[in-house]
């Protein structure tokens, strides 16, 4: 049992915006009140958050692993963990090891994590990294939109089977969600093409285009009733002028829910590289508008980091447009992954304006509860400087000040410098947790009313933000103090959260030939059994409507 | 002078990032103790494993073997260490000064990417002397790497500048993706020298069995060599006077890559 007492408490979900008051704790739940005998953690002069949700990160699992494997000079410079009682040892840097990611996670105060892509066909490696990745709990989606038995049957209009075939794969998976990268563009990276026009058929098919697929996916989530609704990296990531796509994509969705990952991708005019100049004011417009979406930022922040994506045509595009070394990775009948080491630079214009184009969006998109804040680690940063973001949300100054390093010609391709809004702390409560717990349909997080998960991070008032959300003082899972004072205290495994769809189980009928006929795995073989996920809680498949 | 001896050899590796003079020079007898060294995973002293005898000092002997403790000397740009005894991976790595002599032998990875400063292994090296770590895009930038005995495996590997020169025999990949620098092999090599090769000068004083990619150029005798065994003279590693003299057929490659590296293979009289 825990009381915090005389925090300034921020939960956005239950309306309470820096309100002096005690936080207690019991089981692992929030509660109403506690003994006299519980411990006491005074919080006074500090602030009361519930612990962060990462909506959309890329931590475990064959992609991420593929990439360690590529980085080892990076790994040569990249921070220590030792050994402690508490801790395993482990390296951080742009590609932490899986232990150093829950020690680092937990280190910020965040306590839930979504692995944003596993191929099904791999789910087994991702759940024992997610196993090895301490303290936070985690969720993973499960890559559908270049899964080429569910691209024949659309093919074919059978939208039904379709349906009963992805609800099959999510639980064979013990995934919590649908994913879909590039859909369309990564099924014609095996044909070394891939898939630009959301109207232009897949290549390899006669019909099925990436728009059908697009629909097709978010009309499954909403009527599996999954919490989280389809998860889209739109196709066309990366170009100048992609932001027709994006507002297409929309489109395309027609009211039905779905979430647009790090839309700072995908949110750039202009006709090439040259002309690339930021789209933020377009995309948000429509994003405004369409209110049955939500979307992570995928913010860029400049340095070193690894590129790590399903999307394999662009990570192709990378490594000509970098001439950096380069790892692609097919995984049959599923999808792919490309990886490419990169640098954000502030003298490359095209970095200039990415960078300020995840400010942008997180700025100019009015509704905080639909954009959750995100790096898309690594893609776009590593997740441990997601305080960095905090400080550029908060402080319009100091926004200022990064901008003048940018000649003339650079700014006039962004936005950024005319805009004065500052994020509030409730606001970046609801942008790093309230929101993406509520985005990914985890009714117990990111919140502290009563029995909620007893995840909370206290941070000291401090001026510099940065520093602030950086090192909590204290950071407390599942009601338990993990973090004291930047020292880990204790260790626990974290849970992970899988859904079961429901679906006609002679589905399986279908499919076992089609494994025989096509797959390297058998039948049997393939889904990962309860067993084999640690400290598995399958939740229900209710959509909680908001 | 410091002087630092090793009480008992471990099995498990010990990690001495520590034992470099610019971390000794400015302590004394208590904090050089109190050093850490990592034993596995494992955290301690440094007084766990070795006797410390004096303070700090720009000059420092290790005795004992030293076979299974690394990085000794790594980053230092000063001073100098005097092993008695053999010494483990990863030697002098990243050093960009002082010098560092070995009186036995030397594991892998002596020297990796270096810029600076020199090291004289009195016996055998290992493999990946003066190399790129994995992942790296250049090896040894600087400094000399001299070596009595024999090397192992991928000598010089990526290196960009610098000089290695080995009397002893090497083994397979010398000289491997060169892209600068100097190589002087004094008993040749085994197989593939020079694979690879962008731009550098591998010498040898013995045949070598030449990869198909190597195209003879001519034969000459490079004025150049011997100003290199003066200076190699002045660092304590003599070159018998007649390799100087006669003949060198230069062999262009590695046309594979392409490169426009050269291998001198002495033609004696």
């Amino acid at each position: 049992m825990i009381r915090i007492r005389n925090g300034k408490v921020y939960d956005p979900a239950n309306g309470v915006n820096g309100v002096i008051r005690d936080v207690c704790i019991a089981d692992g739940k929030i509660v109403a009140e506690v003994d006299v005998a519980a411990r006491t953690l005074d919080a006074t002069g500090m602030f009361v958050f519930p612990g962060g949700v990462d909506v959309h990160t890329h931590i475990g699992g064959a992609a991420l692993n593929f990439a360690r494997g590529l980085i080892p000079e990076q790994h040569r410079k990249a921070t220590p963990i030792f050994h402690s009682q508490y801790r395993r040892a482990g390296i951080i840097g742009t590609t932490p090891t899986t232990f150093a990611t829950g020690y680092v996670y937990a280190g910020m105060g965040w306590t839930t994590a979504n692995e944003a892509a596993v191929p099904v066909l791999s789910a087994k490696h991702t759940h024992e990294e997610l196993h090895d990745t301490p303290i936070i709990d985690k969720t993973c989606c499960v890559l559908m939109a270049n899964n080429e038995i569910v691209l024949d049957l659309l093919e074919n209009d059978e939208q039904d089977r379709a349906k009963q075939v992805v609800a099959w794969y999510v639980w064979a998976a013990k995934a919590y969600g649908i994913k879909a990268v590039n859909p369309g563009g990564v099924a014609g990276w095996k044909w070394g093409k891939d898939c630009k026009g959301l109207s232009d058929v897949i290549p390899g098919y006669k019909k099925v285009t990436p728009a059908k697929m697009i629909s097709s996916l978010a009309q499954i989530a909403d009527e599996l009733n999954l919490p989280h609704p389809v998860h889209i990296h739109c196709n066309n990531l990366g170009a100048p002028g992609n932001a027709s796509t994006t507002i297409e994509t929309m489109k395309i969705l027609e009211g039905r829910r779905a979430h647009l990952a790090h839309l700072q991708y995908h949110a750039y005019g202009g006709d090439d590289w040259f002309t690339m100049r930021s789209a933020a004011v377009e995309i948000a417009e429509h994003f405004n508008a369409n209110t049955n979406l939500t979307c992570d930022a995928g913010a860029v922040l400049f340095g070193n980091t690894v590129t790590v994506t399903a999307d394999g045509p662009w990570q192709h595009l990378l490594y000509q447009l970098t001439g950096r070394k380069w790892g692609n990775l097919d995984v049959e009948n599923e999808t792919g992954c490309g990886v490419v080491p990169y640098v954000y630079k502030e003298k490359n214009v095209v970095n200039a304006v990415q960078w300020a184009v995840g400010l942008e969006l997180l700025l100019l998109i009015t509704d905080p509860w639909r954009i959750c804040l995100t790096t898309d680690h690594p893609n776009g940063a590593t997740f441990w400087r997601y305080p960095e973001i905090v400080q550029l949300l908060m402080n319009a100054d100091f926004r200022k000040e990064q901008l003048k390093q940018f000649p003339d010609s650079t700014l006039s391709r962004m936005v950024l410098p005319e805009l004065t809004r500052e994020y509030t702390l409730s606001e970046i409560a609801i942008i790093t947790s309230a929101g993406p717990a509520r985005t990914l349909g985890l009714t117990q997080k990111g919140h502290l009313g009563i029995g909620a998960d007893a995840d909370i991070a206290i941070y000291n008032e401090s001026n510099d933000v940065a520093q602030m959300f950086a090192h909590p003082r204290y950071v407390i899972k599942s009601g338990e103090v993990v973090v004291e004072e930047g020292e880990l205290r204790k260790s626990g495994e974290g849970r992970q959260f899988a859904v079961k769809p429901e679906y006609d189980e002679s589905i399986e009928d279908f499919l076992r030939p089609l494994f025989q006929q096509h797959y390297t795995m058998s039948f049997e073989n393939y889904p990962v059994s309860c067993d084999r996920v640690h400290n598995l809680e399958v939740h229900a498949c209710k959509y909680c409507g908001k | 002078m410091l002087t630092v001896t090793l009480k008992e050899p471990t099995t498990v590796p010990l990690e001495a990032e520590a034992l470099s003079p610019d971390v000794l020079a400015p302590l004394k007898h208590d904090a050089i103790c109190a050093l850490p060294v990592l034993l596995g995973k494992r955290s301690m002293r440094l007084d766990d494993f070795f006797t410390v005898e004096g303070d700090g000092s720009e000059e420092i002997e290790l005795r004992g073997d030293l076979t299974k403790v690394k990085w000794i000397g790594q980053h230092m740009t000063r001073g100098k260490i005097r092993i008695v005894g053999n010494v483990g991976m990863h030697l002098g790595a990243y050093m960009t000064g002082g010098s560092i002599e070995v009186t036995g032998n030397a594991t892998d990875w002596v020297g990796g990417e270096m810029s600076g400063g020199s090291i004289h292994i009195g016996g055998n090296a290992g493999g990946q002397l003066g190399c790129a770590y994995r992942g790296s895009m250049s090896g040894m930038s600087g400094g000399t790497i001299l070596v009595e005995g024999s090397a192992g495996i991928e000598l010089g590997m990526r290196m960009k500048r610098g000089l290695i020169a080995v009397r002893g025999s090497v083994r397979d990949f010398a000289g491997l993706q060169m892209k600068g620098g100097t190589i002087v092999l004094m008993s040749g090599a085994e197989l593939r020298t020079g694979a690879w090769m962008q731009r550098g000068t591998i010498i040898s004083m013995k045949p070598l069995r030449l990869l198909p990619t190597f195209a003879h150029a001519c034969d000459y005798n490079p004025m150049f060599l011997g100003i290199y065994t003066k200076h190699l003279a002045t660092l304590g590693f003599s070159i018998p006077h007649e390799v100087t003299q006669g003949t060198y057929r230069r062999y262009t490659g590695d046309a594979a890559v392409p490169g426009k590296g050269e291998l001198l293979v002495w033609q004696p009289r």
